[in-house]
């Protein structure tokens, strides 16, 4: 079937054919990185900011208010206005903190966003790394981030820092294991763990109906675990405000403060994500099969915008259940994972496994 | 019980109890010395059973302090005024109803801060609003001349 | 360390995984300025040592050098949330001294905005219990709601906090002409809201699962430690003064006690929902038959009480609030005594709090509903 959808790769070829002429092989390739990580860096500025607007947008639709107005027209130079107030601040170190630890954990937090976002395709061809195994590195690399939190917490010298990293490095241990058996699932749907291997067998249907009942079972535990991974919504009590002050970021002020907070959001990003791109389609459009004429109105809208449509959609949808339900227990939460979501996900496994073993996929 | 019967059966518990009829409810003085006793009879007497400690205030005189203790019976709805003076007012002290009621603990920790009353046998007396070399603010005789202005 | 010696806790006491933390004074939840000092081991609580006395005004000295009726506007910032029945008590407290009887008209409209008071006072509850749970999104609906009453308290009384309005022998000044208009619209409106709240937060897992079975206080206990207001009533503690001992209009309608046996967080919690429910009912059972007549009694310029000792008690939205006056005969009060149900409440929170966790704490401190002034005086 025809499939028009604009393949970047025409783009980045013609860049790298254009600079190799004028450079030789070594200057081209360090300008190339120059210029995807200069693009990352705005994408996640932009994009991070956005965010956080964004969230502030919502969640006074859900309390019945207007949300930042002032600061630009309805608001949208509010977070830029917030990010130079944040640069401005004095950086303020505890007295007996670790120092070098204090100072390398926003760090730590940040480049493993970083990681993560470098291999997910914002459209065909628009892609940094494409491993054949990709989903393994987003999991492991993903890992890498509770370290940051622990020496965040351990580092600041501080009783709350303390007990609030600890809550949130015992959950984010705990779900990184629904998240990855819920990502094992859709791997066995779609055979490989290239990332762009999986968007490209969603070209016929995406996922979530090609696999019915198994995954959307694992959809629902993955949006579950990726919100509590990330230290938001329900599990949101390693920051909780009416109990401990602010968690592991308590003694954090300015920039550093703000790399903690970008994370966030860049992680929010990150889960929302990798379930577009495997529960969704990525930015493959909406097509059903055979129906070409269907399948044609769909593959008027670039890749790109199909991308950040869903991307968004999961997004409104983790702020939405953020804003209306109030937080678990610590030990509730490690409950949840423990007695509920990994059994879940150890039977939806074997499920998935005899839907693509006895072919009753879509 | 009515105020009557109340007056008779206090006096059956406690003889060197004075009783009277106030102005809403009946009143009783007992002396300090007796006092611990009387108030865990009123407690564990069946036809009082006084077990619900309204308040515990401290009132100060001119020659003397008095606690007022007003209780009720949450099983019999009736409500006792229960008075006791102490011997003058430089070093006032009264026995702890914190045993009997654990309620008093707290009361009788406010009476100590603001007036100065100690009381005998208290598990925990130690200030509660305020530091502990201010002086007792709510007797009579108290001067700041930084916060209150006297005329 | 020095606080250490003077908490019950020693640093003999103290094993060395387990670490004293400080919730306050200054507090994200806003309940005002308490310092609970919490043991705790890991997250277990095993000792909670509140800690007052931050907003401790003086008030009961005050008003020594005050007049009878100049002691209805300290009683309104006590417990700001119970402003109408603090006034009330004080006012009920000097009539019943000097036997002025004060006219039906009065005593309907002291009702009614007793219950008004108390709705908005469930209502602010409601809210934060929300927000110190986490879903900050009720935090703004019981605020939304809360704003009609505050309007009508505006209306009437020339504040919506501190309002002044009770006086001895009868009221500040007569309703408002809009005022009936205005509270039937309200609760017409807010019968519709209230199901909202319960689907919001009452029926939701987490919520549940966080509040069942979590600090429960027997019954025994709650006589024991003076606990009124819903928090007793959610162990069994039939403490209701509106109905054992009523006072204004209370005894001219019909209305239920909400009692619970269970006493746990979610219990106190349903009983102050139902109680919502039931002060609607109150106050649409008084609205449209207020009766005419003349707004207050002709007092003294100078209102001086007899000799001895009065003592007044009234349910407010916390619980049973007492004033006892102790007067010698002169136009000033020789002493007066704020019994405040904040003050006994707080203590029972050691009790029951042992064992559990710091979130649990916190869900406890919330369905106590503690107005720090209150307590403080």
């Amino acid at each position: 079937m025809a499939f028009n959808i604009y393949d970047f790769t025409t783009l980045t070829k013609s860049i790298h054919e254009g600079l190799s002429s004028q450079f030789s092989p070594t200057a081209t390739l360090a300008i190339e990185w120059t210029i995807v990580g200069l693009a990352y860096l705005l994408f996640v500025a932009l994009f991070g900011l956005f965010l956080v607007y964004a969230e502030r947008k919502v969640c006074a639709a859900f309390q019945q208010r207007m949300g930042p107005m002032r600061v630009g027209p309805w608001g949208l130079l509010q977070t830029i206005a917030d990010f130079i107030k944040l640069l401005m601040k004095e950086l303020i170190t505890p007295k007996n903190a670790d120092k070098f630890l204090y100072n390398l954990a926003p760090f730590i937090v940040i480049i493993v966003s970083f990681l993560v976002i470098s291999v997910i395709p914002f459209a065909p061809g628009l892609v940094t790394f494409d491993f054949d195994i990709g989903i393994l590195f987003v999991t492991a690399v993903s890992s890498v981030g509770v370290i940051g939190i622990l020496l965040a917490g351990w580092s600041s010298n501080n009783k709350y820092s303390l007990i609030g990293a600890m809550r949130s490095g015992a959950q984010i241990v705990s779900y990184e294991l629904s998240v990855g058996l819920s990502l094992i699932a859709m791997i066995i749907l779609a055979g490989t763990m290239q990332i762009s291997g999986i968007v490209e067998g969603q070209r016929e249907m995406w996922f979530i109906f090609k696999g019915h009942i198994p995954a959307v079972i694992a959809f629902i535990v993955f949006i579950i675990a990726g919100t509590a991974e990330t230290n938001r919504g329900p599990f949101d009590l390693a920051e909780a405000e009416s109990e401990l002050t602010a968690g592991f970021h308590t003694e954090y002020s300015g920039i550093k403060f703000a790399f903690f907070f970008l994370a966030e959001y860049i992680n929010l990003f990150i889960v929302a994500a990798m379930a577009t791109t495997v529960f969704l389609g990525g930015w493959m459009p909406l097509h059903f099969g055979d129906f070409e004429g269907f399948n044609q109105i769909m593959d008027l809208m670039p890749g790109l915008f199909w991308f950040f449509f869903k991307v968004l959609g999961v997004i409104f949808l983790m702020m939405w259940f953020k804003w209306t339900f109030p937080r678990l227990r610590v030990d509730q939460i490690l409950n949840l994972e423990w007695k509920y979501l990994l059994p879940i996900n150890l039977f939806n496994i074997l499920l998935m496994a005899a839907v693509v073993l006895f072919g009753l996929h879509f | 019980m009515t105020n009557e019967l109340l007056t008779t059966a206090i006096g059956q518990i406690e003889a060197e109890a004075e009783t009277r009829q106030g102005a809403q409810y009946v009143e009783t003085f007992v002396p300090f010395a007796k006092m611990h006793d009387f108030m865990l009879r009123l407690k564990e007497d069946v036809t009082l059973a006084f077990d619900y400690l309204i308040c515990v205030s401290g009132v100060d005189h001119a020659d003397h302090m008095q606690m007022v203790y007003h209780l009720e019976s949450t099983l019999h709805n009736h409500m006792i005024v229960v008075k006791i003076k102490t011997d003058g007012r430089d070093n006032p002290a009264i026995d702890s109803v914190a045993d009997i009621w654990p309620t008093a603990e707290f009361h009788e920790r406010e009476a100590f801060d603001l007036l100065g009353i100690h009381f005998n046998n208290h598990p925990d007396l130690r200030r509660m609003f305020l530091d502990d070399n201010w002086g007792y603010p709510l007797r009579k005789d108290y001067k700041d001349d930084i916060h209150i202005v006297s005329r | 360390m020095d606080e250490l010696k003077e908490v019950l806790i020693t640093t003999d006491d103290i094993r060395t995984d387990e670490y004293l933390i400080n919730m306050g004074p200054q507090h994200p939840s806003t309940h005002g300025v308490l310092r609970l000092l919490v043991q705790l081991e890991g997250e277990i609580v095993h000792n909670v040592q509140p800690h007052i006395g931050y907003i401790h005004s003086g008030i009961e000295k005050m008003t020594e050098s005050l007049s009878y009726p100049q002691i209805g506007h300290l009683t309104d910032r006590m417990d700001y949330l119970s402003a109408h029945q603090n006034n009330e008590a004080v006012a009920l407290c000097v009539e019943n001294a000097l036997q002025v009887e004060v006219p039906e008209r009065v005593k309907y409209i002291r009702t009614i905005m007793s219950e008004l008071s108390r709705l908005a006072s469930h209502q602010l509850w409601w809210c934060v219990m929300g927000m110190d749970m986490g879903a900050l999104t009720t935090f703004f609906y019981g605020l939304r709601d809360r704003e009609d009453i505050l309007d009508i308290f505006e209306e009437t009384c020339g504040a919506r906090l501190t309002v002044n309005y009770s006086i001895p022998g009868g009221l500040m000044f007569d309703i408002h002409p809009d005022f009936q208009r205005d509270v039937k619209a309200f609760i017409k409106k807010f019968r519709t809201k209230l199901p909202e709240y319960d689907r919001l937060l009452s029926g939701n897992v987490i919520f549940t699962e966080r509040t069942k079975g979590v600090g429960i206080l027997s019954k025994e206990d709650a006589i024991a430690y003076g606990v009124t207001g819903p928090t007793g009533r959610a162990s069994g503690f039939a403490c209701d003064l509106r109905k054992h001992r009523p006072y204004s209009a209370y005894d001219k309608v019909t209305f239920n006690e909400i009692l619970s046996d269970v006493g746990d967080t979610y219990a106190r919690y349903q009983v102050r929902m139902a109680e919502m429910w039931e002060s609607m009912n109150i106050i649409e059972q008084l609205i449209d038959n207020i009766p005419e007549g003349d707004y207050a009694v002709k007092m003294k310029g100078v209102v001086k009480l007899p000799e001895g000792e009065f003592y007044q008690r009234v349910e407010t939205a916390r619980g049973e609030f007492g004033v006892f006056i102790v007067s010698d005969g002169k136009k000033n009060p020789y002493r007066v005594k704020f019994r405040s149900p904040g003050f006994s409440n707080l203590f029972a929170i050691n009790h029951i709090a042992k064992g559990w966790k710091i979130a649990d704490l916190v869900a406890i401190m919330s369905t106590f509903d503690l107005v720090i002034p209150d307590i403080d005086r």
